[in-house]
């Protein structure tokens, strides 16, 4: 399944600049696509406009070339999983339950709960390392754990795509490196990932092509060495870096000290006391 | 670049090799345990069993003092004055009062999953205010009791929840939950002070009249009430219950509920229709009842979990039992005097409310 999207424009009311301006992507069956940028570049209206949660001011998306307006809810989940940034869960329910319902397009509204939903569960648990939590209250997990829960929830109902909007917040570095291990495995099965995350080192090393964002337009677009480049990073995220090379080729982005940009000649954003009070 | 790790690296204990702790003995509620995992199980058919049991307890009791067997006599031939009391008041009475219960219930325990709120109830949307107004209106106004009044409630009830709708369309957020929360307490805080100020120049009768419908009560059912409650309400129990799933979802938020196939403003629409249209038919058979919609399906999530599949049955039945005691205890307390139905569930619903919820917090 092959996701497209071509010129993506949306505006929120009362808000005179474009929260999304003009974005295009695709995404092929196979790989990760990581979307990148600062706080507030567009990445999570991004995932909502592909997803058909919001109304566009131009441009289309399609899954598999049909317009994704024309898929049901119910459709559409049915191959896609997704994950949204925050959520708080006003009743608290056991992991089996929660992830229970991400197989809720399968089921539909009154179809019986079978061996097979339950299996699909516990089967999905363990391909996310959270297995034995069956039964656990989701209010009772850490929230490593609750995250995994969250992604096996998404992968229940065996979807074709997975979109995920930052997965890894407040994961620490071992459940952060087992989420992208997970998800490169995914993506080795064949599923389509789209991921958007702050961290640009595990973007360049795990994704196959990164989309940078900046105030709502798209930045630079192609494989990690192409996107992550110190006067493209410096720049859109406001801050003097220096990009390395990791072993296996991928870049790695090294924020500045003051100190080190003023060596080095670098631009430095004004300090707050030199800024007009 | 060589990296290098010094001693061997111990893999971490990861969630696949530690089992969850499941306590039997844990009062913290914070795992399921063996002990609540076996309770709600067998929570709806112990429900139905103990829903059974109050109704039939319910008739034995009354104004009129009926020994039992001549309760199992009335029901079982229709001749007498205590048949007609068994047959004509007090079955009708159970009935509706069952209906009613069950049906706030399940009103509250779906609009607590669409705000995503616990403390939601039926009466959220302004309905209550509009139903109240409206009764009143209808008294003031000096109409026959019975079909006219119970006709000006609902209308109440309905333009209060439509003036609610409309509010949130003003706003440009039509379907938000925090706004329909919000014009919900303004409609029923307007509703409020006209029906104060009606009150306030009415003649004592109409006063009186009117409090029957402002605390709710079943003096009035019939077997007339009975069947027409039950044509308005069946059909839409029975959509709530389609949309449980659908309510499960919405209850983790809307975008998660979109993502995961839900069709939220479809959905959202359908609950509010449904449990206005519900709410006022309550409204229309027995006044406004309080504390229902908001005490059972906050108690019963603790009970049978906070799925709706489950959670509405289990609500509808408990509901129902809930203020057929009520009406119990309303229609013998002061006897021969009664007591408005809504002023039992109050007293009672406080103080659970108050345990349940220090329970909850501990």
């Amino acid at each position: 399944m092959k996701l497209h999207a071509t010129a993506l424009t949306v505006r929120y009311p009362g808000v005179p600049t474009a929260a999304l301006d003009g974005v295009s992507l695709g995404l092929e069956p196979g790989e990760i696509v990581a979307v990148v940028g600062p706080n507030g570049s567009g990445k999570s209206t991004l995932l909502r406009a592909l997803l058909g949660l919001l109304p566009l001011s131009a441009g289309q998306v399609a899954l598999d070339g049909r317009a994704v307006d024309g898929w049901s809810r119910r459709e559409l989940a049915d191959v896609v999983g997704a994950l949204p940034q925050r959520e708080e869960s006003t009743f608290p329910l056991t992991v089996l339950e929660s992830v229970l319902l991400g197989r809720w397009s399968r089921l539909g509204p009154v179809s019986p709960v079978t061996d097979k939903d339950h299996n699909a569960v516990v089967a999905t648990l363990r391909r996310c390392d959270v297995a034995g939590l069956e039964d656990r209250r989701i209010d009772t997990l850490s929230g490593g754990e609750w995250q995994r829960v969250r992604v096996a929830r998404a992968l229940v109902a065996s979807p074709r795509l997975l979109l995920l909007d930052e997965p890894t917040a407040a994961l620490d570095v071992g459940h952060e490196m087992e989420l992208f291990e997970l998800l490169r495995r995914l993506a080795t099965e064949g599923l389509g990932v789209l991921i958007i995350t702050h961290q640009l080192n595990l973007a360049a090393r795990f994704a196959d092509r990164l989309l940078l964002l900046d105030r709502g337009r798209m930045v630079a677009e192609g494989r990690p060495t192409e996107v992550l480049r110190e006067e493209v990073v410096s720049a859109v995220f406001g801050w003097p870096v220096a990009v390395t090379s990791w072993c296996d080729g991928a870049p790695q982005v090294v924020p500045l000290r003051r100190a080190e940009a003023a060596e080095s000649g670098r631009a430095l954003p004004p300090l707050p006391e030199d800024g007009p009070s | 670049m060589v990296v290098e790790v010094r001693g061997p690296v111990r893999p971490r204990p990861s969630a696949s090799h530690v089992p969850p702790v499941l306590d039997p003995t844990s009062e913290t509620g914070l795992f399921v345990t063996p002990r609540a995992a076996h309770r709600m199980r067998h929570a709806l058919p112990a429900l139905a069993v103990s829903a059974l049991v109050v109704v039939v307890a319910a008739l034995f009791v009354g104004p009129v003092l009926l020994s039992p067997a001549n309760v199992i006599a009335a029901l079982r031939d229709g001749a007498g004055q205590e048949s007609a009391i068994i047959r004509s008041l007090r079955l009708p009475r159970i009935l509706l009062a069952f209906g009613v219960g069950g049906a706030l219930a399940v009103c509250g325990a779906a609009l607590q999953a669409m705000v995503r709120n616990p403390l939601a109830e039926p009466w959220l949307l302004g309905l209550s205010g509009g139903a109240a107004l409206g009764a009143v209106i209808g008294v003031v106004a000096g109409l026959p009791a019975g079909w006219s009044v119970s006709a000006s409630a609902t209308i109440g009830a309905l333009a209060a929840v439509a003036l609610v709708y409309r509010i949130t369309a003003v706003a440009g957020r039509r379907l938000d939950p925090r706004v329909l929360l919000l014009a919900g307490v303004v409609v029923s805080a307007f509703a409020g002070a006209v029906t104060t100020a009606l009150l306030a120049v009415a003649d004592p009768f109409a006063f009186r009249a009117a409090t029957v419908w402002l605390f709710g009560g079943f003096a009035g059912a019939s077997w007339d009430a009975v069947v027409r409650f039950a044509v308005i309400a069946t059909p839409l129990l029975a959509l709530l219950w389609w949309l449980a799933r659908a309510l499960d979802l919405l209850a983790l938020g809307e975008d998660t509920a979109a993502m995961l196939g839900a069709d939220v403003d479809r959905t959202r629409r359908l609950v509010i229709l449904t449990t206005s249209i519900l709410t006022a038919t309550t409204v229309s058979v027995a006044g406004t009842i309080g504390f229902v919609g908001l005490v059972v399906p906050h108690a019963l999530r603790g009970v049978v979990g906070p799925l709706h599949r489950r959670l509405l049955p289990a609500v509808f039945l408990a509901g129902g039992a809930f203020t057929v005691l009520a009406d119990a205890v309303a229609r013998t307390v002061v006897r021969p005097a009664e007591l408005p139905v809504g002023v039992i569930t109050a007293l009672v619903g406080v103080p659970l409310f108050a345990m349940l919820l220090r329970r909850s917090l501990a």
